[in-house]
């Protein structure tokens, strides 16, 4: 439970924006400092409370991964929100507020000298990014690495350039797809389920690790399990309104698991019989 | 524990010198009904009360509370602020000392709350037993909590003419040194008090049709109940029965700018998950769209979620949700018409 060091656990540190860069029509980038180049010490599918004080707090998942910190760490930010817009109007060089590290994220040391199968689907990309950079960073621990991403329209695409690199490796089997295509478009085009039959895995020996809307979990668990993962090997991190982060507000309760803390990344072997999890 | 006895006569005299160094709340009349509120003359107090609108919780954990100071402007920085004043809160009934327990294991567990546990600290319980039935909606005796065994610092017993004070902390008995008038019980204090205390269990009725042990096995085998789409039916989704509950402690954090928009303040404020947007996310997606999901979250915390949590029950038979509610759903009924489905 190590936390960046603050008075309380709801007060924030106030942290620099580095750097902002526009992704997609809803999402940008934002490269965050904490005071004194302290490292942020989180685990690949944590997540961060940010503040802009006079607007709000917002959980928002952490999209760099540990090996590249150094001393700042990336939000990939969707502009759906009072935060999250407030966010997207800053400035390189202001200050926002941060609390975390919280939640359990995905067990990279579990997943050492297993196939990995990665499945993301449109922002789901931010925080499974955070662990497949883990992964290909310390590529040599793990076996086969699968990188699955479908979003609804090439204009949605995430991390373009990293995307490529992925494709361009011999070490990485990348497949990628779009709902809907356009003009310039030469790529798959169908939902991410329609992926799956382009590649077999060695079910008992693949981990599986999953993010993306709700509707898409359905899916992608069927395809998962039809390929024979075992429900102990696949993992989701899901999405709930974490207001505290530290299990005490509700909002994220599943069931009588809370997101914030026993989450966001779940097996699904833990959430199977939970209804309100999907 | 201790025990010793103070004189009626002696109360009044105890609460003004108790007055000069704490904030001390206390029962009083309000309307028909009876609240927790400050004390400003020692005669509104009202031991005798039978049940109040809300539980002495409020000054614990605040229906709202500042949580940090901010400035918005140049460089943004936030100071953290607990309003805890020293408090003794009097005549607080056995349900609602196994409440502030649940409260304690909530707000201490995992990542302690400062906010929580500052207030709790600076605050004494002075518990008051209960003698006869509050109302025909109390089920105390069927959850355990018609008895207390601590989280409290002094505890009062009515007997007639005196009260009989167990001395439950050091804190407690150091505060009865230092501002009580008692004296130590004889034994014919001791007899008094067995006598009233064996008398009262009779006037308690059990309402739950099962033991209370059985209960988060009970909520267990509930979960698909039809009893869930039946209650949303008439339930207003109303929210009355967490703002009174002394084990619910939801919250929303929200901030507040000055006019001169550059200073504010990080608030929290009591939250209810019968509210249509609790588990609403940003995308837009609500995890417990359905009042009946929603219910049954409630439900499922009281009787079995808590439990398995902290280790304390969510429901301590108090009765005020039922008092509350507007539709008449009371959770005795509930539990006794799951565990009846259930047979």
């Amino acid at each position: 439970m190590a936390t960046i060091q603050s008075d309380s656990v709801y007060v924030p540190v106030m942290a620099r924006v580095l750097d902002i860069r526009p992704m997609t029509r809803l999402e940008k980038l934002l490269t965050v400092e904490l005071p004194g180049g302290q490292s942020l010490g989180n685990e690949p599918g944590q997540f961060v409370e940010v503040s802009i004080f006079g607007i709000g707090e917002a959980p928002i998942s952490i999209s760099s991964s540990p090996s590249r910190s150094n001393g700042s760490f990336e939000l990939c930010v969707r502009n759906v929100g009072d935060v999250t817009s407030a966010l997207h109007q800053m400035e390189p060089g202001a200050m926002v507020g941060i609390r975390g590290p919280f939640g359990a994220g995905f067990p990279t040391e579990k997943m050492k000298g297993k196939d990995l199968l990665f499945a993301a689907g449109g922002l789901g990309l931010a925080p499974l990014r955070s662990l497949i950079n883990e992964v290909l960073d310390q590529r040599s621990a793990f076996g086969r690495v699968i990188i699955l991403y479908g979003t609804k329209h090439p204009s949605e695409i995430l991390f373009g350039e990293e995307l490529e690199a992925w494709a361009q490796r011999e070490d990485v089997e990348f497949h990628m797809t779009v709902d809907r295509g356009d003009e310039d478009w030469q790529g798959h085009v169908g939902v991410i389920t329609t992926l799956f039959p382009r590649f077999t895995i060695n079910p008992r020996n693949t981990i599986a690790a999953t993010c993306g809307p709700p509707i898409m979990y359905r899916f992608v668990l069927m395809e998962l399990l039809g390929k024979g993962i075992p429900e102990a090997q696949i993992y989701l991190s899901l999405e709930r309104r974490m207001k505290c982060g530290v299990g005490k507000c509700g909002h994220c309760q599943i069931n009588d698991l809370y997101c914030c803390q026993d989450g966001p990344v779940f097996r699904y072997a833990d959430i199977k019989g939970l209804e309100e999890a999907l | 524990m201790s025990l010793w006895v103070i004189d009626k006569q002696s109360v009044d005299p105890f609460i003004t010198r108790l007055m000069t160094a704490y904030r001390v709340v206390g029962p009083v009349a309000k309307g028909v009904k009876f609240a927790f509120e400050e004390i400003e003359d020692p005669a509104d107090l009202r031991l005798d009360y039978n049940t109040s609108i809300l539980p002495p919780k409020k000054y614990l954990q605040p229906q709202e509370e500042r949580l940090m100071t901010f400035t918005r402007t140049g460089q943004p920085v936030a100071q953290q602020v607990i309003d805890a004043p020293p408090t003794v809160i009097l005549g607080v009934h056995t349900c609602d000392l196994h409440g502030i327990r649940v409260l304690d294991e909530a707000f201490s567990q995992g990542y302690p709350d400062a906010s929580y546990l500052k207030r709790r600290a600076n605050t004494l319980l002075v518990g008051i037993e209960c003698l006869e039935p509050c109302d025909e909606e109390s089920f105390c005796k069927s959850m355990g909590t018609l008895t207390v065994k601590n989280g409290c610092d002094l505890h009062l017993t009515d007997l007639g003419g005196s009260y009989a004070v167990d001395v439950g902390s050091e804190a407690g008995a150091a505060l009865l040194d230092k501002y009580g008038e008692a004296r130590r019980a004889t034994d014919t204090d001791m007899k008094q008090l067995n006598k009233a205390l064996s008398a009262k269990w009779p006037r308690f009725p059990y309402k739950l049709d099962f033991d209370v042990d059985e209960l988060a096995a009970v909520m267990g085998q509930s979960y698909d109940n039809k009893l869930w789409d039946e209650l949303a039916e008439i339930c207003l989704a109303c929210g009355q029965c967490t703002l009174v509950c002394p084990t619910c402690f939801c919250f929303n954090v929200y901030d507040e700018v000055e006019l001169n928009l550059k200073d504010g303040e990080r608030r929290r404020r009591w939250d209810s998950c019968q509210l249509d947007e609790f588990a609403r996310v940003a995308g837009g997606e609500n995890f417990r769209a359905h009042q009946a999901t929603r219910l049954r979250h409630r439900f499922m915390r009281k009787g079995r979620y808590l439990l398995e949590r902290y280790g304390e029950l969510g429901c301590t038979g108090c009765g005020r949700c039922a008092r509350s509610c507007l539709v008449d759903i009371s959770p005795v009924n509930v539990f006794n018409e799951l565990h009846g489905c259930r047979v």
